[in-house]
């Protein structure tokens, strides 16, 4: 008997109560997404920012190694995505399109093909994420209704740049991440 | 070792233990702060908990299930009965891949079957990624504690192993500083590994997919880089759907660490273009203790570590006093269907307050089944000390001649015995507590004079 087959039989030998499947009810909430995903975001150590803003963040670090995925700030882009993930390394800001996001905790839904490369994300010495402020949701159950039976290879919740408590519960921001996150909220 | 034993080791730094009970204190009320802004929090546990009853009910179809799609998806599907068998399916991956090193992200089903150890004596250089799992990890320790694995640890000590591992300046404590160092280090060890492997925090039957968290998207760093990426899970992570997946996302952060969500939460459905994941099923016990009736409950955990964040015992006796890899209220409750000799001290381990069941975001009965197997460990082992104590005073309170002439005898005695023998080692009672001052009178004596 394969591992499989024994492990199966196991589990099926054992009697079992029947127990239901509840059915999951939208909790949603009241209160505005916009100012909630905001707080969020802040709480998590990252920062909502305006489009002109972010020209700024760019031009007094003279960053020069940027890399842009969304349409429309196609200027800002110094190279192209290459074809592979290694060649991220050295590369100082990458800027995204977020599907949409939760206002209950700031969580960004991003897929592969918002991505790029699966790693561009955490690679990215500080990443921006382009949201539609009208893509937003009140908590994770409207979040996963609105994903519903989306299919894509890799699908990212991301709610902060990379963070560690590790060392004595002291909170370091840029653990092995992007050590910083910024999102420009859009009203199109 | 018992816990007591390994327990009274941890106390002997005052300093520390008091800084690591206040610590997960600390952790615990963050929790609790951020339980009560959301209304429904405790439907969301009702909900979890009623989920993780609907999988324990019907895991085998669950599990078939899952399978059939991730294979749809191009991802390898292994079953391991247990852990030497789980080792034995990652060393052959490695060695289809002629791969010699290896990043990990945090699993403690890896920690479970002792992959580590295994693969280094195969050849294998296996590198932790998680900063707190790095640091353990250099000092040849297992983590102390599931979410926080070096908080039994102060940043002298990180700062003098990172100066002698990392060359950081020697007395450079500061934690930012420290942890940039390992950022460094780390970031080499990620561009250089073909393989890595990651735990699982929940497997959903309806897509296939997997999740895993983390907050410094070490498992990711990990993955994207290498191509071939190894998943562990236990045969318990399984979630039927999507959906479930907003229910256990809410409860799991804010339970462990008190933030609304992990930074990370990536979905794995299908590898990348060119790339290859494989999942190990791992049975290890889980089937086990599923037939136990009273126990299998324990099989719901999510692996948040809040049971042990405020649990008066852990904070105060730390994870190494437990000796298994999981620790703390939950870990008292899985061990001992592992090994229950050697596990045997753990369920006495706890005050049975009920801490532990409360916080429990998935509503498993912790405390009830620490008693449980209290009564399971007693009848294997027959009597010990604190049982022949017990059994002398049953005798005496139930003979009324018998408890006046003890409680005069007792009045005398204890004025009179040197502490040499009232806390003795027979009193385990007597350690770091005081006996009272005895009364000059019986309350019965006290009563016929006063109210005649």
């Amino acid at each position: 008997m394969s591992s499989r087959e024994h492990i199966l039989a196991k589990i099926k030998a054992i009697p079992k109560e029947a127990s239901p499947l509840p059915e999951i009810p939208s909790f949603e909430s009241p209160l505005g997404h916009k100012a909630a995903f905001i707080l969020s975001i802040q709480a998590n150590k990252g920062e909502v920012i305006t489009e002109s803003e972010l020209k700024d963040f760019i031009a007094i670090n003279r960053f020069e190694k940027i890399l842009n995925l969304t349409k429309g700030m196609e200027s800002l882009s110094t190279q192209p995505l290459p074809s592979d993930a290694h060649e991220l390394n050295e590369l100082e800001v990458a800027i995204i399109q977020g599907q949409f996001g939760v206002a209950e905790n700031g969580a960004i839904w991003l897929t592969d093909e918002n991505m790029g490369l699966r790693v561009l994300p955490f690679i990215t010495e500080h990443l921006v994420i382009v949201l539609n402020e009208k893509s937003l949701v009140s908590n994770m159950h409207e979040a996963y209704n609105k994903i519903g039976i989306q299919h894509s290879g890799f699908g990212l919740f991301i709610a902060g740049p990379s963070k560690t408590a590790d060392i004595e519960q002291s909170l370091v921001i840029g653990a092995h991440g992007a050590k910083s996150l910024r999102v420009v909220l859009t009203n199109l | 070792m018992s816990h007591p034993t390994k327990a009274s080791e941890f106390l002997q730094d005052a300093a520390k233990a008091k800084w690591h009970d206040e610590t997960l204190w600390f952790v615990r009320d963050k929790r609790d702060n951020i339980s009560k802004t959301i209304p429904e929090w405790e439907e969301l546990r009702e909900l979890a908990s009623q989920i993780k009853d609907n999988v324990l009910a019907n895991l085998e179809t669950y599990l078939v299930e899952f399978e059939k799609n991730a294979k749809a998806n191009n991802i390898h599907v292994h079953w391991a009965k247990n852990a030497e068998e789980h080792n034995q399916i990652v060393l052959g991956i490695l060695q289809n891949h002629q791969c010699k090193a290896i990043v990990k992200s945090k699993s403690i089903l890896t920690e479970e079957c002792h992959l580590n150890p295994f693969l280094e004596n195969n050849g294998i250089e296996v590198v932790d990624t998680d900063l707190g799992e790095r640091i353990v990890q250099f000092l040849n320790q297992p983590p102390s504690h599931i979410v926080l694995p070096a908080i039994h640890l102060k940043k002298r000590d990180i700062s003098e192993l990172f100066h002698e591992k990392l060359q950081t300046e020697k007395g450079n404590e500061d934690p930012t500083y420290l942890t940039h160092a390992a950022r460094i280090h780390l970031r080499e060890k990620f561009l250089g590994a073909k393989v890595a492997i990651t735990g699982v925090n929940f497997g959903v039957a309806e897509t296939g997919e997997f999740v895993v968290c983390t907050n410094e998207g070490n498992a990711d760093m990990g993955v994207h880089l290498a191509d071939v990426h190894i998943a562990c899970m236990g045969i318990e992570k399984i979630i039927p759907r999507r959906k479930d997946l907003g229910i256990f996302l809410r409860l799991l952060a804010r339970s462990a660490t008190g933030q609304p969500i992990t930074n990370y939460n990536s979905h794995f459905r299908s590898p990348a273009p060119g790339k290859e994941i494989h999942i190990v099923l791992v049975d290890n016990g889980r089937t086990e203790q599923l037939g136990r009736e009273k126990f299998k409950n324990s099989l719901k955990c999510i692996r948040c570590g809040a049971c042990m964040n405020t649990c008066p015992i852990y904070r105060r006796s730390g994870g190494y006093s437990y000796g298994s890899v999981v620790p703390g209220p939950i870990g008292s409750i899985l061990s001992p269907g592992l090994d229950v000799k050697k596990y045997s001290t753990l369920p006495f381990a706890s005050t049975l307050c009920g801490s532990c069941t409360d916080v429990c975001p998935v509503k498993i009965n912790i405390h009830e089944q620490l008693y449980e197997w209290r009564q399971e460990i007693t009848k294997a082992q027959g009597t010990n000390t604190k049982s022949i104590s017990m059994k002398i005073a049953n005798g005496i309170f139930a003979v009324p001649f018998a408890y006046k002439i003890t409680g005069a005898m007792m009045r005398g005695a204890l004025k009179i015995l040197p502490d040499s023998i009232t806390y003795s080692g027979l009193n385990i009672w007597g350690k770091q507590r005081d006996l009272p001052e005895t009364p000059k009178e019986t309350f019965k004596d006290w009563y016929k004079k006063n109210r005649k």
